[in-house]
């Protein structure tokens, strides 16, 4: 039993993006797929689902070629997609969401008792148990969230599970569920397919790693015969030696002082410090009120008590443009919500932060503003300012929200995820640019949730539980298990 | 670094010049052509007299104004349902104080355009700083404004000042074209100025891109340190403005001005913008698509009136033909 795919190639307009893709995956096995942004990930798995058709090759089930002519027809072959963009309707209950189409009915009415239950019967089934299935979706943290979306595709069982970046928002026992889920699909006789940006826990869990690059496969590995530099290396066609820059080490005065600040419910009493020309980056599982101390801090939040201090000064900035006069920018989590106008050019994107500074647009100055950033951050295409930001890859997008916030010429850049979905390249070149600008004597206060890359890009790390700082370490001495230990509290 | 070939693409029925979709705008330009073609034989000619272009112009000038001050609210992601009640409070007021107060028409006709950035900013403010849905606030303050028109006079207007009709009955005469004089009407001139002054506005000046840049994403612009609040009301003030400005020329044309006047008006404006491409949750519309559809439905009316079809169906095929247009325009958007 095996899902074949022979010379599959798709274009979109005159760009061909999978240039004649083969694969052979028996069911029962877990085959990752890694591979840059942009190096054609996304659109294979939206031809496995049936969302976009393909040109031309041919898929294979079980010997019997398939003609997907939408979503439904995947579905119903048993191949079922778990995207990387959350899919669910906020305003509806957990089990509505999970049950959306064939809730339990009685007498013609929607029999809730039954829906409730069955829905938590799902949930408990794939190791998911703990999520509240009355409760609304959108009240739910992220990371449930994506549980849900994961447990919706599994409400039937699939013979083929496609599971696109599912751990990007997970840390800790969310992410040790997923892997015993991922476990028992494959134990079942169900063929996972993982796409992840996070190698080592693809090494931990796949049975295959097939290396994507630039629309083709070009390497197929046993996790136990390679190791992480090897795959990054085919990722990017070269050899990235070093991930994380050598650390800085002597800093200026204090930049950023956090005193007691606080907003009920979110976080409570945060105490922190940045210095000039270091990096500083605060770890917590999501829901510890990381986010919503960043743009507490940036003004586009009120707090209810505590102080910020800017250089020295007590500022208290009733909105973003306030906190950015005093030199501060602030990157959000989410590119597409709230980093990006997803429909506008690539340059008035990167423009946006700069532009109100004067009533008619200096056209010269932008076009000299974007080909800067365009190319001291290495954004691809280069031609890109004349697109619109949609279409661009992911990490292509991060570093024009990136572009955008070093245009405003920061001295305190807060970074929120800055890594986020984002291909290891990009990371790289994302580091490479934070730690150039730290040297130059640039304050980084930078939210993360990846536990390597909170430890390794910063000087200092502090650690949040459930909107509290609960500790402090010296990045140069601690370890990720110390700080995961802090992290996670009472359930270590 | 900029690639300066002209990258024309066409595939699965949509057109690409450089990686943007023109598909609509190139419809609509054959669509403009096609109704110009038609109309010599549909008319008998008479489509093509000084007379009528004249009068095309007239027509068109009062749904312009209005379309161009909607594109603003819709690019914000709003409408703007209040313009037909300010197009009549306006050509009421100035008609009113000219007749009533004998103040010089002039001052009447900028204070009837300027109620209208009142009316505007009013409903933008609230819309801004409420958070209150824009069809709930405009669809309160077309009727209140509609009300305060029946209260101000339920009895037409007509300015006794000589003065009062000259704007509207003003042209430029040029040269004959099929028996009649081909004139310029200078409300229409004043109409294509402030569609230049749009123009400017949106593309060239910081707040004008943010009232896209809002409709596009408002949580992206509002912590890029850009006033939400600022852009919003900014279009409704312009909306306002247009209206205002379209009810006084309206009441300088006719010189006798009814509390009814402008009634439904919106809907046409909101129409013209929906044609030109304008995508009503806000964030994508542009001036010169919503110039094309403006002429098509000025064309098509003035086709329809010349071929003396009812004006009950000239107003069920104008939505027959809206219907289509957005069809053609769902399709064209799909995309990878």
């Amino acid at each position: 039993m095996t899902l074949t795919l022979r010379d599959v190639r798709k274009s979109y307009g005159s760009a061909e993006v999978l240039h004649g893709v083969s694969l052979e995956a028996e069911y029962g096995r877990v085959v990752a797929i890694v591979g840059a942004n942009g190096a054609g990930k996304s659109t294979l798995i939206k031809v496995l689902a049936g969302a976009e058709p393909k040109d031309s090759g041919t898929l294979e089930l079980e010997a019997f070629p398939l003609d997907l002519k939408g979503p439904s027809d995947a579905i119903k072959q048993g191949i079922h997609t778990v995207y990387q963009e959350l899919s669910l309707v906020g305003e509806l209950s957990v089990a509505e969401n999970l049950l959306m189409g064939q809730l339990p009915k009685r007498y013609g009415f929607v029999d809730w008792q039954a829906a409730y239950r069955r829905a938590g019967e799902i949930l408990e089934q794939i190791g998911f148990a703990g999520v509240n299935v009355r409760a609304k979706t959108k009240d739910l943290p992220v990371a449930k969230q994506q549980m849900v979306e994961i447990a919706k595709a599994l409400v039937t069982p699939p013979k083929i599970l496609v599971l696109d970046e599912p751990s990007a928002v997970l840390a800790g026992s969310d992410l040790d569920s997923l892997f015993a889920l991922v476990r028992q699909l494959r134990q079942a006789g169900t063929l996972v397919i993982y796409i992840s940006h996070r190698l080592q826990e693809v090494l931990d869990i796949a049975d295959t790693i097939v290396v994507m690059k630039d629309g083709m496969f070009v390497a197929e590995l046993a996790p136990h015969a390679t190791n992480e530099d090897d795959i990054i290396a085919l990722m990017a066609g070269r050899q990235i030696d070093q991930i994380y820059p050598d650390r800085r080490t002597s800093f200026g005065e204090a930049a950023l002082t956090i005193n007691s600040l606080s907003r009920p419910g979110e976080f409570e009493d945060v105490n922190l410090q940045v210095c000039r020309g270091e990096v500083v980056s605060v770890f917590g599982l999501v829901g510890s009120g990381r986010s919503e101390l960043a743009e507490t801090i940036f003004g586009a939040r009120r707090p209810a008590a505590g102080t910020i201090e800017v250089n020295g000064q007590p500022s208290r900035f009733k909105n973003p443009a306030q906190a950015m006069k005093a030199g501060l920018a602030l990157m959000t989590e989410d590119r597409k919500r709230t980093g990006l106008v997803l429909g506008m050019k690539v340059a008035e994107n990167i423009t946006l932060a700069t532009m109100a500074r004067s009533f008619f647009l200096n056209l010269t100055k932008r076009r000299n503003d974007v080909t800067q950033m365009v190319s001291g951050l290495s954004i691809r295409p280069d031609n890109c300012a004349s697109m619109e930001a949609w279409q661009l890859s992911g990490g292509n997008q991060q570093k024009a929200v990136l572009g955008k916030w070093l245009l405003v010429d920061p001295s305190i850049l807060i970074l929120d995820e800055p890594t986020r979905g984002v291909d290891m390249a990009t990371r790289v070149d994302i580091y490479r640019k934070i730690d150039e600008l730290a040297a130059a004597g640039l304050s980084v206060l930078m939210v993360s949730s990846d536990l390597t890359e909170a430890v390794s890009m910063a000087d200092r790390v502090v650690v949040m539980r459930e909107g509290c700082v609960v500790c402090e370490l010296d990045a140069a001495t601690t370890t990720e298990d110390e700080v995961l230990a802090h992290a996670i509290g009472g359930n270590q | 670094m900029m690639d300066n070939s002209l990258d024309v693409t066409f595939r699965r029925g949509r057109l690409e010049i450089r990686g943007r979709d023109v598909t609509m705008v190139v419809l609509l330009a054959i669509a403009v052509v096609a109704l110009m073609i038609v109309a010599v034989p549909l008319t008998n000619g008479v489509f093509y007299t000084g007379n009528n272009l004249t009068n095309l112009m007239r027509q068109m000038t009062t749904t312009g104004l209005l379309s161009l001050g909607m594109l603003f609210v819709i690019l914000t992601g709003g409408i703007d349902l209040s313009v037909g009640s300010i197009v009549a409070f306006s050509a009421l007021l100035a008609a009113g104080l000219s007749l009533r107060h004998d103040l010089p028409v002039p001052l009447c006709f900028l204070i009837g355009a300027a109620t209208g950035a009142v009316w505007g900013a009013i409903s933008g403010s609230l819309v801004a700083r409420f958070k209150l849905a824009p069809f709930v606030v405009t669809l309160a303050a077309m009727t209140t404004i509609r009300g305060l028109c029946y209260v101000y006079s339920d009895v037409p207007i007509g300015p006794k000042d000589p003065g009062f009709k000259a704007l509207g009955a003003f042209t430029f005469k040029t040269f004959k074209v099929s028996g009649s004089t081909l004139a310029f009407p200078a409300t229409t001139l004043i109409m294509i100025g402030f569609f230049i002054l749009g123009m400017v506005f949106l593309n060239r000046t910081s707040l004008g891109r943010s009232t896209i840049a809002i409709g596009g994403n408002r949580e992206t612009v509002r912590l890029a340190g850009i006033s939400v609040a600022k852009g919003i009301i900014t279009a409704y003030v312009i909306s306002g403005i247009c209206a205002g400005t379209a009810g006084v020329l309206l009441a300088s044309r006719l010189n006798n001005v009814q509390p009814t006047l402008g009634t439904a008006y919106e809907l046409d404006a909101i129409a013209a913008c929906v044609i030109g491409g304008a995508n009503l949750a806000g964030g994508r519309g542009t001036i010169r698509g919503t110039v094309m559809g403006v002429l098509v439905l000025a064309i098509m009316n003035n086709l329809l009136s010349l071929r003396s079809v009812d004006t009950y169906w000239q107003s069920v095929l104008k939505g027959l033909i809206i219907i289509l247009v957005i069809l053609l325009q769902a399709r064209s958007r799909q995309r990878g």
